[in-house]
């Protein structure tokens, strides 16, 4: 009975789910599609606000079945952020035309987040890898719903592909780990590989794992399906698998290095690199953020854009993962939640968008704030935070993450280099963001016709996109509202 | 009180994206309403300051406890001066762009936002919400400048605002690495620039961390060889935009050096002075060199602001107290004066006659169809060359007063500079105004087809040259100001064994 | 100390006055009237003043001092002395003369008025203030009206004039200002008669030595370079060859009523720095170079005489001879800032010496502005020309006309009984002693001076008559009015310098005092 109790949330949304899939079944049946994604989104937002409440209020500390599932204020927070994004996810999709099968789109989506917040609240390899799994196979389907776009049914093929692989070397570590330290759970397997130094098959199980979670968090080199996937999926999709899935993924992935492989860091800092899971993952941080922000200048479309621009702040995230503490983890958090919200709301923006006028290019975007003020004032707020202008939460996620990675060992400023190489990186990335928005607000008169013609922007969308630009500025002036659930959680977790 | 010109700026853009979209004249008023309460703000805000040797805090409370960083802002007597600058130049620039037709709401919007983000700058004393406040001023400087400028303006545009983001990137680096560091020195995790600033860091770290914030600011204060954004930006820019560009933004960078780079890093500052005062001399000379060659007039004008930004930054280089004191007047002298120029070549000529172009203006004979442009340039010309009794003068004596001491040869070549500079100020008012070959015929006809100076120029143009005059008559008004400041305990170590 | 301020009232008069006149703009006449009215009313004033100065003081009266700008030093001081005494009237008399010259040109005249009143607040600034930064604000506030008088009403070539002229002088004026600057830090002073006291002491090398620290440099080498900037300054005002080049073109290039001005007292203010400011803040320096700056006077005085022989234009002639005249004022005070070990009474003959150049300050300005305006007067009847080689025996239709002219040319050359005799025999008597050499290569200057005034004299006025100007109309009633007072002035001072001389004894023979440490 605890069970059920501790995974409450996590139960109503399974509920939720099947309620979502059976009144669109019976009762919607022959509905315009508008109106059933009206209900059933109004009854899965209803049960993400519910569960977010549920989440939100207890204070309950629990770990059952030895790190199967553990429920502490932290966990709590992150799922909270998780079902947030789902419900806007949920809300941006109502305007969808992609498909008539309503019911399983929202169902779909609810389990995936139901995976998610499994996921987050693993601390044993088997239940992480079992919900990542659920987590996974939902979002392969949800990549090829549009099943009246081949590419959205190419896409998907190339993402579970590239995904079955990663489950594949995330298991094949996860088994080495298993073997070495004989116990699935994170915090033995720390204890197990105490004192035994980096061994071989310590390193081919870091390197493993790694790749494994590499693919998952879309970072160079294993990045090769996100652009194809955000392209191709529809728009609500490719969102959420940008940033529910990523706040997940990141979460996990910072818990298994900083718990599972404590004491097999190593060291990253400039000149003295000590093998260990810290270079390799400085490797990977320093590919994604120039390969992630150099590619995203040469694209034209705004999807496949912001695929490159997420490959990159996975690198920027990478970095608070590196700074192995409480401030690297409360830091990296704050970042995938805020970029998460931004993503978001950059996506619906492009839906949006892309309904109007057909394609995703940043052409289609001249003259947007003619068109549509509202819109592009909320496109301007999403991609400036992208882009880490201050005072949206992007630029505070980046300051909370560089400076916890400098300030990671003291005086000695280790990492600085990357934190050198992530700012540049970052002033790059203003670029391509500030194409975009010059082509909203500067650009004119080519197309006289369609920049007098008003945009018709539906209006539960529109209410989504603002409260998200909303919460994005909120938390950029007051970045210390969402810091303190976070470090509040995080003092108490460890 | 202080505080309030930058809520008042805010609440103006409020109010502005709220106006119906098509009422001009609504928004004009709105906007100058807003500037005109700021600049009043400012003026009471900064007589009321009793001591302006003090940093006088007007608000203090947490912010980001995790970091260190609250929400301080507070003023001393150089933030006065420059406070009491963006007033003046926010509402000239304001009443120099009455004639803006397109998007007036949006244009005063983004103006505004400019503003508010020039005030917090220059109020803020913690470092995260003044480097927030620097970014804040990077995108509708932007905009203004696509959208509304001229001249290949996108390009322009778009190399100002990633040199401006690059720099602040590099501020970014010295930001982070600087935190890091006085937390172990400090003991505790602290933004706040006075605790800063007497957190001894180590000299190592001194060494690299400073030319990395330094040259982080002074990208936007036009140090040769960063100042390549200036003369595009200013040029495609609007008027007001090149107003505020080279009469506050340009401050931005400058006050950035002194009040960050310098107060933090002493030690650091002393190692690289000599290096940092080559770049600028070489900045004057070579702004002067290449205004007076140019075509274009508003090139010209451009330029120029390289060049007078290079003595603020000699003015920084000399570390001694005359030196600073005359960096910090210089910076306000040039917001009026430049501020003024760009005014004349964008509104009053460009508007009216489409071109900047010296050969088609020297037909023009504008000094008759436009005697007031004419005289305004003539005064602002006047006192951009540092002719004694504008405010230029004054800031410039102290600066070489202070290259004396520090750096001789740098003071003897920097007079070169002023000469050059006399020269392609002369050469500007005569190509642009008292052409000789202007034949009389075009003149008359000229004249007529030329709308007259307008009231609101008029009235701006007065403004500025008043200012100017005040302070160039009368210095003390601000030196009483930023003298005393110079000798409290947050430059005392800069200007260790450097006073004067 | 602080009594009516005179001098303050002075200045303002022409520079509010000026505003007033342009204000006025559409009712030219009434401009053109208020703005003679308001010269006279500084004439009137300088009059006053010079009826009040106490002359057996050799100190400075009517004194003003006011704080400015405390934090850094800044007075308002004022003052003059006999020396500025003179000056003063110098130019309260040449600016209404070139504001008459111009009564007829009706091009813009508010303005012309205006620029010239603004020019006649500079130049009575920079003739009273004590204190460098106002000083400085007054010198270069002259320059600009100067500036737009060349370039609105000038020849054909008057942009690029203008612009030399304009650039020219701000080299000199930057040199100035970062000598004052090195001056203000090693000393604190802006003050000039604060400065000349320490001068005295021997203060000011050692100072600045000790301030600027330059350490490859020597403390006299270094002064020395300061001393060059400040020289460059009134050296390129002045001017001493070989800073001359812009005089010929600005000169001859400006209106003649302007250039009346710029001659007559615009000249003044460099040798009038020379001798309150360069002298007494810097005589260690001077006396370390004074064999170069003596010849530089000697080659000032030869090559300019030559230089206007060799002209064929009356205003570029008559500008050489400008540079001529004021070169004896050079090679006399060069001559009396030296030690003069060799010599019996060095006071005596110093005292004569500076008497030379004051008076031959006073005198140059006066003769060159009345030359400068009879050649107005030639080029409003011949419709623009002034060639040597366009006229030619006028003599004989414009008989007024030549008479008058004459007796200026002659009281430039030196003839005695006219003013310009007197100070040159000053300058040769006290320069002779003191710098023998010199000053008889000197004298070479006096005979070419001669031959060219006299080239002109026949030239122009003697030989056949050119029958394009058999119709030249003599001087009107109006004319004689404005030349006879300056001639009749000639005479005055001529036949007695006591006139003038009484008003300056007792400043020369301060200043002996202070040139002898």
């Amino acid at each position: 009975m605890e069970v059920l109790k501790l995974a409450a949330p996590e139960t109503v949304l399974v509920v939720i789910a099947l309620a979502v899939l059976a009144v669109d079944l019976l009762a919607l049946r022959g509905q315009p599609v508008s109106m059933r994604f009206g209900i059933g989104a109004a009854v899965a937002g209803l049960g993400c606000a519910a569960t977010m409440l549920m989440l939100l209020g207890r204070h309950a500390h629990a770990n059952l079945f030895d790190g199967m599932l553990v429920v502490d204020p932290l966990t709590n927070v992150v799922k909270a952020a998780i079902v947030l994004l789902t419900l806007f996810t949920v809300l941006i999709s109502t305007a969808g035309k992609f498909t008539e099968h309503v019911g399983e789109y929202l169902a779909l989506i609810l389990l995936a987040t139901v995976g998610m917040m499994f996921l987050v609240s693993a601390e044993d390899l088997l239940m992480i890898f079992i919900s990542l799994e659920l987590l996974s196979l939902s979002l392969y389907v949800l990549t090829a719903f549009n099943k009246r776009n081949i590419k959205s049914a190419e896409a998907a093929l190339k993402y579970f592909l590239f995904g079955g692989m990663a489950a594949a070397f995330t298991l094949f570590g996860l088994s080495l780990l298993y073997g070495m330290s004989g116990s699935t759970n994170l915090h033995r397997i720390a204890e197990g590989l105490a004192g035994k130094g980096m061994d071989p098959l310590l390193i081919v199980a870091v390197v493993t794992t790694l790749i494994g979670f590499g693919f998952k968090v879309a970072a160079v080199p294993f990045h090769l399906w996100a652009p194809d996937a955000y392209e191709g999926a529809p728009t609500p999709s490719a969102a959420f698998i940008a940033t529910g899935s990523k706040v997940a993924s990141f979460f996990i992935l910072a818990k298994i290095m900083m718990i599972g492989f404590a004491g097999a860091e190593g060291s990253a800092a400039w000149r003295t690199f000590i093998s260990g899971w810290m270079p390799a993952m400085a490797l990977l941080a320093a590919l994604s953020m120039v390969l992630g922000n150099l590619t995203a200048i040469a694209q034209t479309s705004l999807k496949r854009l912001l695929a490159y621009s997420a490959i990159a702040h996975g690198g920027y995230m990478l970095l608070a993962v590196m700074a192995n503490n409480e401030a690297g983890m409360a830091g990296l958090l704050y970042y995938v939640i805020t970029y998460g919200l931004a993503t978001l709301g950059a996506f619906g923006v492009v839906q949006v968008v892309e309904d109007a006028t057909g394609n995703d290019s940043i052409i289609s975007f001249t003259g947007l704030s003619r068109r549509a003020p509202a819109l592009s004032l909320c496109l301007l707020v999403f991609l400036l935070s992208l882009g880490g202008i201050p005072p949206l939460a992007g630029f505070f996620g980046k300051f909370f993450v560089f400076s916890a990675a400098v300030g990671a060992d003291g005086n000695h400023l280790g990492l600085l280099w990357l934190v050198i190489l992530a700012i540049a990186m970052s002033a790059v990335s203003f670029y391509y963001y500030l194409r975009v928005l010059k082509a909203a607000y500067v650009a004119d008169g080519a197309d006289v016709t369609q920049a007098t013609n008003m945009m018709a922007v539906p209006v539960a969308t529109l209410a989504a996109l603002v409260l998200l630009a909303f919460l994005v500025v909120i938390l950029g002036c007051a970045p210390a509202l969402l810091m303190g659930l976070l470090q509040a959680g995080d003092q108490v977790g460890h | 009180m202080l505080a309030w010109t930058i809520y008042i700026s805010f609440l103006g853009v409020l109010v502005l994206m709220l106006l119906p979209r098509d009422d001009a004249r609504l928004a004009r008023i709105t906007a100058l309403t807003t500037a005109v309460a700021g600049l009043i703000v400012a003026l009471m805000g900064s007589f009321q300051q009793a001591n302006p040797a003090e940093i006088v805090t007007i608000t203090k409370c947490a912010w980001i406890p995790t970091l260190g960083a609250s929400y301080y802002l507070a003023a001393d007597g150089i933030s006065l001066t420059l406070v009491v600058l963006t007033g003046l130049a926010a509402v000239a620039g304001i009443l120099f762009s009455w004639n803006i037709e397109k998007r007036t709401k949006e244009f005063f919007a983004f103006y505004l936002a400019l503003i508010g983000g020039v005030y917090g700058v220059f109020l803020s004393f913690d470092l995260l919400l003044l480097f927030v406040f620097y970014e804040l001023t990077i995108i509708p400087k932007y905009f203004l400048i696509a959208r509304w400028g001229s001249t290949r303006k996108e390009y322009g545009a778009m190399k100002l605002a990633l040199y401006s983001f690059i720099g602040s990137h590099l501020v970014l680096i010295g930001l982070v690495a600087t935190w890091a560091v006085a937390r172990t020195s400090l003991g505790h995790a602290s933004l706040d620039l006075k605790e800063l600033a007497q957190a001894t860091l180590p000299l190592e770290f001194q060494k690299w961390a400073f030319p990395l914030t330094f040259v982080g600011f002074a990208i936007l204060a036009g140090m040769w060889p960063f100042h390549t954004w200036a003369p595009t930006g200013h040029v495609a820019a609007p008027t007001a935009g090149s107003m505020l560009l080279a009469g506050v933004v340009m401050k931005l960078g400058a006050y950035g050096c002194l009040r960050v780079a310098m107060v933090l890093f002493p030690e650091g500052a002393r190692m690289w002075s000599g290096t940092i005062a080559v770049l600028a001399v070489i900045g004057i000379i070579y702004g002067a060199g290449v205004a007076l060659v140019q075509k274009d007039f508003k090139f010209v004008i451009g330029y120029s602001s390289v060049s007078h930004m290079g003595f603020v930054l000699l003015g920084l280089a000399t570390l001694n107290t005359v030196g600073l004191s005359g960096a910090v007047l210089q910076m306000f002298s040039h917001g009026i004066i430049a501020g003024l120029l760009f005014a004349v070549v964008g509104r009053m000529v460009y508007d009216r006659t489409h071109t900047r172009d010296f050969g088609e203006l020297e037909g023009m004979g504008l000094s008759r169809a436009l005697p007031f442009a004419g005289v305004t340039f003539v005064l602002a010309g006047i006192a951009s060359m540092g002719l004694p009794g504008f405010s230029g003068f004054v800031a410039e004596l102290q600066v070489l007063m202070g290259a004396w001491k520090a750096f001789p040869v740098a003071a003897v070549v920097t007079g070169i500079g002023i000469v050059v500079g006399v020269a392609y100020t002369l050469r500007a008012v005569q190509k642009a105004f008292y052409a000789d070959g202007a034949d009389r015929t075009n003149m008359t006809h000229g004249a007529h087809a030329l709308e007259p100076i307008s009231i609101p120029e008029r009235l701006a143009a007065v403004m500025l040259i008043g200012v100017s005059l005040v302070v160039g008559l009368y210095p003390s008004v601000l030196l009483n100001w930023i003298e005393p400041c110079l000798s409290s305990p947050l430059f005392e170590r800069l200007l260790k064994g450097g006073a004067l | 100390m602080n009594g009516f301020p005179w001098l303050t009232v002075l200045t303002l008069v022409p520079l509010i006055g000026g505003v007033l006149v342009v204000g006025m703009g559409g009712q030219k006449q009434l401009a053109r009237k208020l703005t003679l009215g308001l010269s006279l009313l500084s004439l009137g004033i300088a009059l006053l003043i010079w009826k009040n100065f106490d002359a057996a003081s050799g100190d400075l009266q009517f004194s003003e001092r006011l704080d400015w700008v405390k934090s850094l030093g800044i007075q308002y001081h004022l003052g003059i002395d006999g020396l500025g005494l003179l000056m003063l009237l110098l130019t309260a008399i040449v600016t209404p003369l070139s504001l008459m010259a111009f009564w007829h040109n009706h091009d813009r005249s508010h303005i012309f008025g205006a620029l010239v009143l603004w020019l006649q607040a500079g130049l009575f600034g920079t003739f009273t203030a004590l204190n460098f930064f106002h000083w400085f604000i007054f010198w270069e506030l002259g320059l600009i009206p100067a500036f737009f008088l060349v370039k609105f009403w000038g020849g054909p070539n008057r942009g690029p004039a203008a612009t030399q002229f304009f650039v020219y002088t701000m080299v000199g004026s930057i040199g100035l200002l970062l000598a004052f600057l090195a001056l203000r830090l090693a000393t604190g002073s802006f003050d000039f008669i604060e400065l000349a006291a320490m001068a005295k002491r021997g203060e000011i090398s050692v100072k600045l030595g000790d301030a600027l620290g330059w350490k490859s440099l020597s403390y006299s080498t270094l002064a020395l370079l300061v001393f060059g900037l400040a020289f460059l300054g009134f050296a390129v005002k002045v001017p001493v060859i070989p800073f001359h080049t812009w005089l010929p073109v600005a000169y001859s290039e400006a209106p003649s009523p302007v250039t009346m001005l710029l001659t007559g007292v615009m000249s003044k203010m460099g040798v009038y720095g020379f001798l309150r400011i360069l002298l007494p803040i810097f005589p260690e320096q001077v006396r370390l170079v004074l064999t170069p700056l003596l010849w530089l006077a000697v080659l000032t005085i030869v090559l300019s005489a030559c230089a206007a022989f060799a002209q064929r234009d009356l205003k570029r002639m008559l500008a050489y001879s400008s540079i001529n005249h004021l070169g004896y004022c050079l090679l006399a005070m060069f001559a009396a800032a030296g030690a003069a070990t060799m010599v019996n009474q060095p006071e005596l003959q110093k005292a004569a010496a500076l008497n030379g150049v004051l008076l031959q300050m006073f005198n140059h300005g006066l003769t060159a502005s009345v030359l400068f305006l009879f050649v107005t007067l030639l080029e409003k009847r011949s419709g623009g020309l002034r060639g040597l080689d366009d006229f030619g025996g006028i003599r004989k239709v414009v008989p007024v006309f030549t008479g008058l002219m004459g007796i200026s040319l002659f009281s430039s050359l030196g003839l005695p009984g006219l003013n310009g005799f007197v100070g040159e025999f000053l300058v040769f008597k006290g320069a002779f002693p003191l710098a023998p050499w010199t000053t008889a290569v000197a004298t070479i200057g006096l005979l070419v001076t001669a031959v060219f005034l006299l080239t002109l004299i026949q030239r122009v006025f003697c030989g056949p008559l050119n029958e394009k100007w058999a119709k030249l109309p003599d001087l009107t009633a109006s004319e004689l009015w404005l030349v006879i007072p300056s001639t009749v002035l000639m005479f005055v001072v001529g036949i007695y310098p006591q006139l003038v001389l009484g008003v300056i004894d007792a400043t020369v023979v301060k200043l002996v005092q202070q040139l002898n440490f």
